[in-house]
C-alpha cells in the first residue's frame, strides 16, 4: 500500500509523456473522439427509427448483436485489415496497429447503447402529446425537436452514460495494443513483474476513479434533464422507464457490459 | 504483421484443436461460476429488497458502483493484492453480474399484477406457495432476460482477465498470446470464438425462455 502512495505522489509520475496528466489526457482524447463519432451516427439514426418506428426491429436486433461482441475481441478483429491497409492508403503502420483498431472498437461499442436509448426514449413519449403537436400544426421535424427530444433527453443521456463507461473501459484495454491512456500503468506494470505492482495498483485506482467520476457527472446531468414534473414525483418514474428499456426481453441494450 | 504472414492459417488451427478446446472449456468455467454465484447473491438481495423496500436504493447504488469500475482495473486491483488466481478473476466477474440481475429480478417480481396476488391469497396460498407457484413463474421472462444479458456480458469480461496473465486462461489468453507473438491466426481465433460463444449463450437463453414458459407461446399462437 505504501508503495502505491509513493507511486502516486512521486513528482516524476506527474510530468512528461509517461506522467499521469498526459496519460489522463490521452485517455480522454481517444474516448471523446470515439464518443463523438458514435453520437454522430447513433443519435440521428435513433431519432429516425424512434420517430417513425420504421426499421426498429432490424436496428434493435443489430444493436443487440453488437452488444454481444466482447470489447477485447472487437479491438483485435479489425487488426489484420488496419495493418494491411496501411501501405494501400498510405497511413503510418503504427496508426493501423494502435489508434485505428482501438478507435473502431470504441466507436462500435458506443453505438448500440446510444441507439437503443434514443429509440426507447422517443418511444416512451406519450402518443397523445405528439398528436397534440400535430394538431397545433407542428411539422414532423418540429415535433422531434420540441416535443420528443426534450421529453426523451434524460433517457438518451442514460444511454450516453452507458456508452461513456464502455468507451472509458475499452480505452483502458487499448494499452495492450500499445495505446496510450491510463491503462498503460496497468500493462506496463504487468511487464515489469513484481516491481510493477505499485504501477498496476495505481493504474487500477486511477481508471476506476476516472470512470466513477465521469459517471457521477453524467448522472447529475441526467437528473437535471429529467422533466420537472417527473422529478417532483421522485426520480423513480424515470428510473422505471429507463429500467424498462434495459430489462425488456430482446429490447434492452442500454445496460450493456462495462467491459 | 510481417509480409507473407497468412491472415488466417487453417492448418495451425487444425493442428492445435486440443489447445483451443482447453481455452474454450476454461472460458466456460470463467463464465458459469460467476453467473451461478451472481444469480444466488442477486436473488438473496432481491428477496431482501422486496421485504424491506428501503434497501432497494442502497443495493442499486453499491452494485452500480461495482459495475462502473472498468474490468481491467478490477482484475489488476485484486490481482496486485492477492496475486493472479482463479479467485481474483471470479470475484470481479461475479460482482459485475449483480446490478443487472438484481434489477431484473425486482422488475420481474414487480411486474406481477396485484389482482393476481390477491387471487392467489384468496385461494388460500401461503406466502411461500404464492412465491413459488405464482410470482416466480410470472417473473421468469424478465429473470431470464437478465441472466441472458449477464451471460453475454460475462463472456466478454472474461476475455479481459487474460490481459494480466494466464492463471485462469480462457479465450482472452489466445488473443493476448497472438498479439504478443504477432500471430493473427491465434488472436483472431480467440476473438471470433468469444463472439460466437456470446451469441450462442444469447440464443440459448432465448430458446430456454420459450421452453420454460409454454403459456407465453400459447398466447402468441392464439
Amino acid at each position: 500500500m505504501d508503495d502505491v502512495v509513493a507511486f502516486l505522489t512521486d513528482p516524476a509520475n506527474w510530468t512528461g509523456t509517461t506522467g499521469i496528466p498526459n496519460r489522463l489526457v490521452e485517455h480522454l482524447v481517444i474516448s471523446g473522439l470515439a464518443l463523438a463519432f458514435a453520437v454522430l451516427i447513433a443519435i440521428p439514426l435513433g431519432l429516425y427509427i424512434g420517430h417513425t418506428n420504421r426499421w426498429s426491429g432490424l436496428a434493435i436486433n443489430l444493436a443487440n448483436i453488437g452488444r454481444a461482441v466482447p470489447s477485447y475481441a472487437m479491438m483485435v478483429i479489425p487488426l489484420p485489415l488496419t495493418l494491411t491497409l496501411a501501405p494501400v492508403l498510405g497511413y503510418d503502420p503504427t496508426f493501423g496497429l494502435v489508434f485505428l483498431p482501438i478507435f473502431i472498437a470504441m466507436s462500435l461499442l458506443a453505438i448500440p447503447p446510444l441507439l437503443v436509448a434514443t429509440y426507447a426514449g422517443l418511444r416512451s413519449v406519450d402518443r397523445e402529446l405528439i398528436e397534440a403537436g400535430r394538431g397545433m400544426g407542428l411539422s414532423e421535424l418540429q415535433i422531434v425537436r420540441r416535443i420528443e427530444i426534450p421529453l426523451a433527453s434524460s433517457i438518451i443521456v442514460g444511454g450516453f452514460r452507458t456508452a461513456t463507461l464502455q468507451v472509458i473501459a475499452t480505452a483502458t484495454i487499448g494499452a495492450i495494443l500499445s495505446g496510450g491512456g491510463l491503462g498503460r500503468f496497468i500493462v506496463d506494470g504487468r511487464n515489469q513483474g513484481l516491481a510493477g505492482r505499485a504501477s498496476i495498483y495505481a493504474g487500477a485506482i486511477l481508471v476506476a476513479a476516472l470512470a466513477i467520476g465521469v459517471d457521477l457527472i453524467l448522472a447529475a446531468v441526467q437528473t437535471q434533464l429529467t422533466p420537472r414534473a417527473v422529478r417532483k414525483q421522485g426520480i423513480q418514474a424515470v428510473r422505471a422507464v429507463t429500467n424498462l428499456a434495459e430489462v425488456a426481453p430482446g429490447g434492452g441494450a442500454t445496460g450493456g457490459p462495462a467491459i | 504483421m510481417p509480409p507473407g504472414t497468412k491472415i488466417f492459417d487453417f492448418s495451425w488451427m487444425f493442428g492445435h484443436l486440443d489447445q483451443i478446446w482447453v481455452r474454450i472449456v476454461q472460458h466456460l468455467q470463467l463464465t458459469v461460476i460467476p453467473l451461478a454465484l451472481g444469480i444466488v447473491i442477486a436473488l438473496i438481495l432481491a428477496i431482501i429488497a422486496m421485504r424491506r423496500p428501503g434497501t432497494y436504493g442502497p443495493i442499486t447504488a453499491v452494485t452500480g458502483l461495482l459495475y462502473t469500475i472498468p474490468s481491467l482495473a478490477a482484475f489488476a486491483f485484486l490481482g496486485s493484492i492477492y496475486g493472479l488466481s482463479l479467485l481474483t478473476a471470479i470475484i470481479p466477474l461475479t460482482t459485475y453480474t449483480l446490478l443487472i440481475l438484481f434489477r431484473n429480478f425486482i422488475a420481474g417480481f414487480n411486474a406481477v399484477p396485484a389482482e393476481i396476488l390477491e387471487a392467489a391469497e384468496g385461494m388460500g396460498y401461503t406466502r411461500r406457495q404464492r412465491f413459488l407457484r405464482v410470482e416466480l413463474p410470472l417473473a421468469v421472462p424478465l429473470i431470464i432476460a437478465g441472466i441472458r444479458l449477464t451471460s453475454v456480458t460475462t463472456i466478454g469480461l472474461a476475455t479481459v482477465a487474460a490481459v494480466l496473465g494466464d492463471p485462469f486462461g480462457g479465450l482472452g489468453q489466445l488473443i493476448t498470446e497472438g498479439i504478443q507473438s504477432f500471430f493473427p491466426t491465434k488472436y483472431l481465433l480467440g476473438a471470433i470464438l468469444s463472439v460466437l460463444l456470446a451469441i450462442a449463450a444469447d440464443l440459448l437463453f432465448v430458446w430456454f425462455e420459450r421452453f420454460i414458459t409454454p403459456w407465453a407461446r400459447a398466447r402468441v399462437v392464439r
